[in-house]
């Protein structure tokens, strides 16, 4: 997985107040690299499938600190994904690492990657998409409709295909 | 799982320091702290109070879709809680988090407007109170992002896209009944004409709100009300419903003049952190 696609700018070095402490005695990028490969691992715990990285909630990796953003406000997954990456990064030996969660700028669906897009219609729920209709996860077709504007979670609507009669799940445009 | 290797406090101590990247530093909003804290309370009892109710229909609901609908919407409204009274408390610098605040103040410490804590009633009195609520509360936020108070914006932010989504849902759900059967109908009718003579306090300013106002940090509420009443008049339009009368409106919240139904609402809420302080589950 490539890394420096996955670097994002954030408006943390405008905020000012942090100490400046470089004194790790690793290579930066080398110790980011391999938080990321540990970040790469870590799933989102309502939707397995995804990593956190595919759902593009981690927004930045440095030596001290990796910095995520929540989905929803009231999502109950996100203290969840932050013990779950506490536990990997220290399993991994980075517990000098902090977990910074930022509001701003808010997530996206548009943050979800497209490795990420595709194993969410493998897994049977059509991602997020502008289009008026949903495409069927299990027949791949068109002819779809809105059931429930909410569905299992906060982040997701209920759907049901008219060709294959099966309902799904359609990650909403958020 | 392998065997953890050994914590070092050093290296607790590193990640402590850094974790403070994301606090702001704006000593120009200081002389604001204490209105600003007064704000973000009456914000966050708003949501707290409307999650609340929301979720007293959880396995109520008359189909399982609105019952999973109300319970997200519920969800959403705490989430905004948990931010606002946080930043609230922080503020106040008293050492209350958003679960003292929300738990441990009595009835005549809440900040709410009267709507969001009027009793449930039936499905379209519940509905009448989301569409009127939401919809403002939409214009609120999308004003508030542009705040000089920058966690007050970036709240607004990202609950603004929350809270259209909340708006258009009852929207969709006032036409669906108010054009629906004659029960429907007359059922939406009389769930906005019991909301209706709360929705002036809504956009009522007073003296702590026009100081943020000219701070730039505040929304100037009463410059909402045009707009909120141009979608609420379209909105009753497509849903073949006639515009309430106009009663005599009832305000006092933002006092903490509340009606009796806050009280047995908060004696549910927190009954079991009071009785229990240290339970956690
Ligand atoms: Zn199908």
């Amino acid at each position: 997985m490539g890394v420096a696609g996955r670097r994002f700018s954030t408006s943390l070095e405008t905020n000012g107040s942090r100490e400046d402490d470089r004194t790790s005695p690793f290579v930066s990028s080398e110790v980011e690299k391999r938080i990321w490969d540990v970040l790469e691992n870590v799933p989102d715990p309502e939707l397995p499938v995804l990593s956190i990285l595919d759902l593009g909630i981690v927004r930045s990796v440095e030596p001290h600190r990796v910095t995520i953003t929540p989905t929803y406000t009231g999502c109950p997954a996100t203290l969840a994904i932050q013990a779950s990456i506490r536990a990997a990064l220290d399993a991994a030996g980075y517990r000098d690492v902090a977990i910074e969660t930022v509001l701003s700028p808010s997530w996206t669906t548009d943050w979800i990657t497209p490795e990420g897009r595709a194993k969410l219609q493998a897994y049977g729920i059509a991602p997020p998409s502008p289009a008026a209709t949903a495409t069927c996860p299990q027949c791949g077709s068109a002819d779809t409709e809105e059931v429930s504007r909410f569905g299992s979670t906060p982040c997701k609507a209920l759907w049901r295909c008219r060709a294959c009669a099966e309902p799904f799940d359609r990650f909403k445009c958020h | 799982m392998p065997s953890l290797p050994t914590i070092q406090p050093e290296d607790v101590a590193t990640a402590e320091r850094a974790s403070h990247a994301g606090n702001f530093d704006a000593p120009a909003l200081d002389q604001h702290r204490d209105a600003i804290a007064d704000y973000a309370l009456r914000l966050g009892d708003d949501a707290l109070i409307l999650g609340q109710r929301l979720t007293e229909w959880c396995g109520h609901a008359p189909q399982l879709e609105i019952d999973l609908s109300l319970a997200n919407l519920g969800l959403d409204l705490i989430g905004q809680a948990t931010l606002l009274l946080g930043l609230a408390g922080e503020l106040e610098g008293q050492g209350r988090d958003a679960d003292a605040l929300a738990f441990h103040r009595d009835v005549l410490a809440f900040r709410n407007c009267l709507m969001v804590e009027q009793p449930n009633g039936d499905f379209a009195r519940t509905i009448a109170r989301q569409f009127l609520f939401s919809t403002y509360q939409a214009a609120l936020y999308e004003a508030l992002q542009h705040s000089a108070a920058p966690r007050l914006a970036e709240i607004a932010a990202k609950a603004v896209k929350e809270v259209r989504y909340h708006a258009d849902l009852a929207a969709d759900w006032v036409i669906r009944l108010g054009d629906g059967s004659e029960e429907s109908r007359q059922r939406m009718i009389d769930g906005l004409d019991w909301h209706w003579r709360f929705v002036d306090e809504l956009f009522q300013m007073d003296a702590v709100e026009q100081a943020l106002v000219d701070a730039a940090i505040g929304v100037d509420k009463a410059a909402l009300r045009p707009g909120f009443d141009d979608v609420v008049g379209r909105v009753l339009t497509n849903a073949t419903l006639p515009l309430p009368v106009y009663p005599r409106a009832v305000v006092g919240g933002r006092k903490g003049h509340h009606s009796e139904h806050l009280g047995h609402l908060l004696a549910v809420m927190q009954f079991l952190p009071r009785a229990y302080p240290d339970a956690t589950w």
